[in-house]
């Protein structure tokens, strides 16, 4: 069944932010999102919040998920929430997946992260979170 | 039949109907002296004693008995002088070798001071900007009798630099010191992700550093390949000693290219293997990777002397093995992890610790894997004798037959044209990453068994989180981190500095082996992040291939 909402597909984007090259979970939730009919743009390795944020906008995905494994999690996603925030995309949602331990799921909560998926979550606990909570958008 | 995950199909009264390994060979029941024969066993071709060729048994005739491995703890966070501080630590308890962290921007060739290395200084390695931070992180360490693994990739030349002029100054002369720089790109573009530039000028710096040590510091084993990344992101065990086969011919081709025969280097290419996975299976790969390596020097390359011929490296880790669940149970998978690999031959190992998962090793958790190789070692028998395992019908059945897997899965990537252009294309990057989402899913079903994880996963006592103790990371590191950085800009003398990176800069236009101009700038207190310019300038960055 392909996840269609009001006449499009969801749209996602992955992302790994920062130095950190560990990108196979990235590259499986990619595929487990692609194989249960999302759009999925994965955007590689060594990317700039800058760079994320654009490719957002450009692509005008209604989800960003980031992969984050180095322990960096905190800093990267307040900047990109602000960043967010100043592009008026505050209407997309974005999760975290990695690396990250249980007391700063919290933290990360705070910031504006909708959901944080830790290393071992069910694909199909993501899918269903996305499919559940992807912002009801109008095709542009 | 798909690869890339075991298979156990049972009946209703969970009887074993059958058994298929991750490389997709089928196990039988049993096996019997008709099983040899099949396969057309013959000792003195298929084994040899040990230090024989095909050396399948061991590259030396005493194995364990003449020396224990090598153990070699990955370590570094921090500050160098945190990192100093835990080198000797380790050694102190027995350590036998050494093996650097670096943070990410150093792997990124990035000084602390940059913008994108903000959060990330000291965070998962030591940091390194300059000559400085060596001096401190191997202060007191004999160079001349401990081996130091540098875990760096892209800017290996210039972390290999750093160790020549530190030894210098602390007194060893080049010709006494060894180092394995991991210096293995294209597993990075596979595997790991710390690559910068493209994927040509990238195998030409491999080139320089193999062609320098050679020369300058005879004793350094200048290459590291690692299929160990590569089985971290998918590949099935045959796919890694595959690929990391094929990466090394690529590392070798492009010396023999310059006019060198491998008896003149191509010892020093060493390998880091993965442990994790099926017992059985771990130990065939072992025996047929040292087999097959053997007979791609002499055969292919036309070695003469023997030790071209030895697959030396470290078979460790066992990272994707581990879980996040009921975590102190890693203790036990990394117990036998550690057994594979001496059951294996390796002459170096390191095991990933239990809290791998969560956080990079305390004192606490890399205590207990080092002391986990030790017993191994030295308790329970594995020194008695040379590969214990030979000669069973089933290892020698499952060698022969890794022989074969391992030689399909090299042919393909021959097929499409070697492994730089698998690399470039994207084609093997993608068909890991798709092999690891099968596994992920044949995990989530249950297909394999994953104790805490897919059965047994009440963890009651056992917890969760409750049993490792976080790392901490001190945002003062960076601080400290960047504080000496401009310390060091400020006293170093300019001059030199400017004029060794123009220097370095026409080499590498002209295609001139670097590595003498790296060491210049190295010794004139350029940062990392100076000269990766320099090679950024040059050279451009590498595109990566899409995944879909």
């Amino acid at each position: 069944m392909e996840a269609k909402m009001e006449g499009r597909k969801i749209k996602v984007l992955i992302a790994k932010p920062g130095l950190d090259g560990h990108d196979k979970g990235a590259k499986i939730v990619a595929y487990a999102l692609k194989e249960a009919g999302m759009d999925v743009i994965y955007t590689g390795l060594h990317q700039t919040i800058d760079q994320i944020v654009s490719t957002a906008i450009q692509e005008d995905v209604d989800v960003i998920g980031l992969s984050i494994l180095s322990g960096a999690h905190i800093p990267i996603c307040e900047k990109l929430m602000k960043q967010l925030k100043q592009e008026g995309l505050e209407d997309r949602i974005v999760v975290v997946g990695g690396v990250i331990p249980k007391e700063d799921i919290p933290k990360l909560k705070a910031i504006g992260v909708k959901e944080v998926f830790p290393g071992g979550t069910p694909l199909e606990q993501i899918i269903a979170f996305i499919k559940e909570n992807a912002p009801r958008r109008q095709l542009k | 039949m798909s690869i890339g995950v075991a298979k156990y199909i049972r009946d209703e009264q969970d009887r074993i109907l059958k058994v298929i390994l991750e490389s997709g060979i089928e196990v039988k029941p049993f096996y019997t002296p008709k099983d040899l024969e099949e396969i057309g066993f013959n000792y003195e071709k298929d084994l040899g004693d040990p230090g024989e060729f095909p050396f399948t048994r061991s590259i030396h005739p005493g194995g364990y008995r003449t020396r224990a491995w090598t153990t070699r703890q990955y370590t570094g966070f921090g500050t160098p002088k945190e990192t100093n501080e835990r080198f000797k630590l380790m050694l102190a308890q027995g350590q036998t070798g050494l093996n650097v962290a670096f943070d990410l921007p150093t792997q990124m060739g990035l000084d602390s001071d940059d913008p994108l290395a903000e959060g990330e200084v000291g965070r998962v390695g030591m940091a390194v900007d300059t000559l400085r931070d060596f001096e401190i992180a191997f202060e007191g360490i004999p160079l001349d009798k401990i081996g130091t693994s540098l875990t760096i990739n892209a800017i290996a030349s210039v972390m290999l630099a750093m160790y020549q002029v530190v030894a210098e100054k602390y007194g060893y002369s080049p010709n006494s010191i060894s180092a394995t720089p991991q210096n293995d790109i294209l597993k990075e573009m596979i595997g790991r992700g710390m690559w910068i530039f493209p994927v040509e000028p990238s195998i030409k710096l491999i080139g320089d550093v193999i062609e320098y040590s050679m020369k300058v510091m005879p004793k350094t084993s200048p290459v590291s390949v690692c299929g160990y990344h590569i089985r971290e992101s998918g590949a099935t065990p045959a796919q890694e000693i595959a690929y990391a086969f094929q990466i090394a011919n690529t590392y070798i081709e492009e010396v023999v290219r310059r006019g060198y025969h491998v008896d003149e280097f191509a010892w020093g290419i060493t390998f880091n293997f993965n442990i994790y996975g099926n017992l059985w299976e771990q130990v065939a790969k072992f025996r047929a990777a040292r087999k097959l390596w053997a007979k791609i020097l002499k055969e292919r390359w036309g070695a003469k002397e023997k030790r071209t011929m030895f697959l030396r490296g470290l078979f460790g880790g066992g990272g994707s093995g581990l879980t996040k669940e009921q975590p102190i149970l890693n203790v036990v998978r990394g117990a036998y992890y550690a057994l594979a690999a001496a059951l294996g031959g390796a002459q170096t190992t390191a095991l990933c610790s239990y809290d791998e998962a969560y956080t990079i090793p305390t004192p606490y958790s890399a205590l207990i894997s080092l002391r986990t190789l030790q017993i191994l070692m030295e308790e329970i028998g594995l020194r008695d004798t040379v590969d214990p395992l030979a000669g069973s019908y089933f290892i020698e059945t499952l060698t022969k037959q890794m022989e074969e897997k391992i030689l399909e899965e090299m042919e393909e990537i021959e097929r499409i044209g070697g492994m730089k252009v698998a690399v470039e294309t994207g084609y093997v990057q993608r068909k890991v990453a798709y092999q690891a989402y099968q596994f992920q899913k044949a995990l989530e079903r249950g297909d394999y068994v994953k104790v805490g994880v897919n059965k047994y996963t009440d963890a009651g006592p056992l917890g969760e989180e409750g049993q490792v103790q976080l790392h901490q990371y001190d945002p003062k590191v960076a601080e400290e981190q960047i504080k000496r950085l401009n310390e060091v800009r400020r006293t170093r003398n300019y001059r030199d500095v400017t004029k060794s990176l123009h220097e370095l800069k026409q080499a590498a236009k002209m295609g001139k082996n670097v590595m003498p101009y790296v060491v210049e700038a190295v010794r004139a207190y350029a940062t990392v992040g100076e000269i990766t310019e320099v090679f950024k300038e040059v050279y451009g960055v590498f595109k990566e291939p899409p995944i879909f």
